[in-house]
């Protein structure tokens, strides 16, 4: 077997000369040290974008969008098709799994510093990956056209309109009309399975293949180390390896949560009907629409609403530059300003979070 | 052109201007002219004498008309003693014998009714003077209702306004505002416990804690106009005018012949009146809380038709119950529920029209009906179980997947140490 692998891929060296990518496979090697665990982040944020991609192209085969045929196709493919509601339900709950571990990549990222010099770019390509991935869940959370989803994707556009000069026709081409309705959910579908795909993986591309050509990022501590004292491992096959039996482990929770806490399909969106209790968004913008509602009608001589919106588009923009912000050290201080404000964004989302479920 | 054009434009501003002005002038004269037309209003208003229930919302002077429109007089002058001449017409206040015929000089005549609303009832008075309150009040008995105890006098809504004293969710406490007066009523030996009653029935329930205006209020069972209390004869009709097949069932059954040779109320006999609830199956049969034993007793054919009528529709709720508990399971599950919730809608459709059977009296009827109950509620129980196994199949499924994912993990943690021991 190993020589049939080996045979395929000479053949394929004699004609392609695939040096450029062996080195660029093997010349990687990954610090090994006490945080290391954190490298591994990223790479589980991977395998779940590809667990996405390969159920989300099973689900395309039975979905049907339109307002009279997707709740009853999604109905359909978890009650009538052969392990339908496995892939549905591994869809669903690898869509939130990728956003929580792209946030702690992200976190991870930042408190090691690993966004500076020469990766700033490595970091801006994960951001834009981040939004996009809270646009997939955004966009895809419509797509079954239950009732929740319907309200929640009312409130969220709403949200968008609240934004001065482009809010308004921005929440018009979002919705294909004044309301959410058919044409929404045909926008949604389009955008989910055909517009960030390939936006998503272009970035991923670029982000992969910068991680690859410059390598992991070696934390301060690491740095200072003797020569001797530094100990790598290879990323291919060392690391790797690593990486596929963290990846084994997060598949088989995957199939645990989906079998034992199933995501509820509810009932069909009527637009008639009057808003159930409870509406509120996918855990991931918790935070955000917390914090609107937390807000006063009106701040001085603006919409309370309106400075929210403008807040966290401005902090959102601020924080994908980071790279870009310089800071002085300083030596003495025992926590850096940059670490502090991350520390305060950190408790800020979790605090907000929790606040949005008990209140 | 330039300077031709910016005085052409100038005059049409001021003409334009003035000609609007001076037409607000004559439309301010106007309203202010109307205003002072109504010398009554204007008068009581600056002496604060206007009635005690007096409201700006009143229907009649939201429709334009003045105090004089009922109680005559000339709402022009201002002189107390014009204005409130009899030769002007003045009528006052009337009394209260005659303030029906006083309200009916217009609600009875069609032809000024009809300006207002064009399908509006016209025989208020007529129907009024059939009821127990109207006979008594011809009969020169002032302590009954008449319009105004109903309506007020004053501030008159309209009947659909959820602040009108006759809107569906207020009619209890109106009626009780005198049904619920003991030294009132003690005079016609009525009891005044009607509202506290009616406040823990049913229908009071969903009336004035559920706030459902389609459930009945006083007037829906004892009529408005023409109130009185339901007959013998009238009761099953005046419960069925809702309950429709329970009372076509009932009334063709002997039971109901029966009822009317005893003098048995209806309905009423087993459900009660004002404080009817919620009925349950403990009713039929022959345990503690029937109702037919009330009459029925041990040997005789009705008590063995109660008891065969009660075991039916018990075992069609428990077959019904245990169908809805395994549907309640699969749903938890998360597994298809579909079908099993459209055989358990037929099952509890069945129950429903056992249940309403039960007013035929004829257990041959009820035992097919619920046949058909149970033989749903078995599907759905068969469906449902084969889902609770399909999962219970998807969990050995998962436990085989996870020791092959375990195996796999176990050897990739073994090679990975082989690695790091030949690298070291």
């Amino acid at each position: 077997m190993k020589k049939i692998g080996s045979k395929l891929i000479d053949w394929i060296d004699e004609r392609y000369d695939l040096t450029p990518v062996r080195n660029l496979l093997l010349h990687k090697k990954v610090p090994e040290h006490r945080h290391s665990v954190w490298y591994y982040m990223g790479g589980v944020t991977l395998f779940l974008f590809l667990v996405q991609l390969f159920t989300g192209i099973l689900l395309l085969l039975y979905y049907r969008p339109g307002e009279d045929s997707a709740y009853e196709s999604v109905r359909f493919i978890v009650t009538e098709v052969k392990f339908g509601w496995l892939i549905r339900n591994v869809h669903s709950w690898s869509a939130n799994l990728l956003v929580l571990f792209a946030f702690i990549h992200m976190f991870s990222v930042f408190f090691s510093k690993a966004y500076q010099k020469p990766r700033e770019l490595t970091w801006v390509s994960g951001f834009i990956i981040l939004v996009l991935s809270l646009a997939f869940g955004f966009s895809g959370y419509l797509l079954p056209w239950n009732e929740l989803a319907f309200f929640a994707t009312k409130v969220g556009t709403d949200i968008v309109g609240v934004v001065p000069v482009i809010g308004e026709p921005l929440k018009i081409l979002l919705r294909g009309g004044d309301e959410v309705t058919g044409a929404t959910l045909s926008r949604f579908f389009g955008i989910h399975v055909a517009i960030l795909p390939a936006i998503f993986t272009l970035f991923l591309v670029m982000h992969l293949l910068f991680i690859q050509r410059q390598g992991m990022h070696e934390p301060e501590h690491f740095k200072n180390l003797p020569e001797e004292k530094k100990k790598y491992i290879p990323f291919f096959p060392d690391f790797a390896l690593k990486d596929l039996l963290l990846w084994v482990v997060v598949f088989n929770i995957l199939i645990f949560l989906a079998l034992y806490s199933p995501w509820e399909l509810g009932n069909k969106a009527d637009a008639f009907a009057s808003a159930p209790s409870g509406i509120r968004p996918e855990w991931y913008f918790m935070f955000m629409f917390q914090s609107l509602k937390l807000l006063p009608a009106h701040i001085l001589f603006l919409e309370g609403e309106l400075l929210g919106v403008l807040f966290f588009g401005v902090a959102g923009f601020i924080w994908m530059l980071v790279p870009y912000i310089k800071v002085k050290h300083r030596p003495n201080w025992k926590i850096q300003l940059l670490t502090l404000i991350g520390i305060i964004i950190v408790a800020f989302i979790v605090i907000m979070t929790v606040l949005g479920y008990i209140l | 052109m330039g300077k031709r054009f910016y005085y052409f434009l100038l005059c049409t501003l001021t003409v334009s201007f003035l000609f609007g002005f001076a037409f607000s002038e004559k439309e301010n004269k106007k309203a202010d002219q109307n205003q002072k037309v109504d010398q009554c209003f204007t008068c009581h208003k600056e002496i604060d004498n206007l009635p005690k229930d007096f409201s700006e919302n009143d229907i009649h002077r939201h429709a334009n008309l003045s105090c004089s429109s009922c109680h005559g007089g000339d709402p022009n002058s201002d002189d107390q003693d014009v204005a409130m001449s009899p030769s002007k017409g003045f009528v006052g206040v009337p009394k209260r014998k005659d303030i029906p015929k006083f309200c009916g000089k217009c609600h009875s005549n069609i032809n000024i009714m009809r300006v207002y609303q064009p399908r509006i009832a016209t025989d208020q008075v007529e129907q009024y003077y059939t009821s127990v309150h109207g006979k008594k009040l011809l009969a020169g008995d002032e302590n009954v209702a008449e319009c105004s105890s109903c309506h007020t006098a004053h501030s008159i809504l309209p009947a659909k306004d959820p602040r009108s004293s006759v809107y569906a969710l207020n009619v209890p406490n109106t009626c009780n505002k005198c049904h619920g007066n003991s030294s009132l009523m003690k005079n016609y030996n009525i009891p005044v416990n009607q509202l506290e009653e009616y406040s823990k029935s049913v229908h009071g329930i969903a009336l004035l804690k559920n706030k459902d205006i389609s459930a009945p209020a006083c007037n829906d069972c004892h009529g408005n106009h023409g109130a009185t209390p339901p007959g013998l004869k009238s009761i099953s009709h005046v419960c069925g005018t809702c309950h429709v097949s329970n009372m076509e069932f009932f009334n063709a059954t002997r039971m109901a012949k029966a009822f009317e040779e005893q003098d048995f109320h209806g309905c009423e006999q087993c459900h009660g009146n004002h404080g009817v609830q919620k009925p349950n199956d403990e009713m039929i049969g022959v345990g503690k809380e029937s109702k037919c034993t009330d009459c029925h007793s041990e040997g005789d054919k009705g008590y063995n038709v109660s008891k065969n009528i009660y075991s039916s529709l018990t075992k069609l709720k428990k077959e019904y119950d245990t169908a809805n508990a395994k549907y309640l399971e699969v749903r938890q599950k998360g597994m298809n529920d579909v079908e099993i919730g459209f055989q358990l809608q037929d099952a509890k459709q069945a129950l429903i029209q056992s249940r309403t059977l039960i007013h035929t009296f004829d257990s041959v009827k009820v035992g097919a009906k619920v046949k058909e109950g149970i033989e749903f509620s078995n599907k759905a129980s068969m469906l449902a179980q084969k889902e609770i196994d399909d999962y219970s199949t998807r969990r050995n499924g998962f436990a085989i997947a996870t020791l092959a994912f375990l195996v796999f993990v176990i050897a990739l943690y073994f090679k990975i140490k082989d690695k790091e021991k030949k690298a070291s």
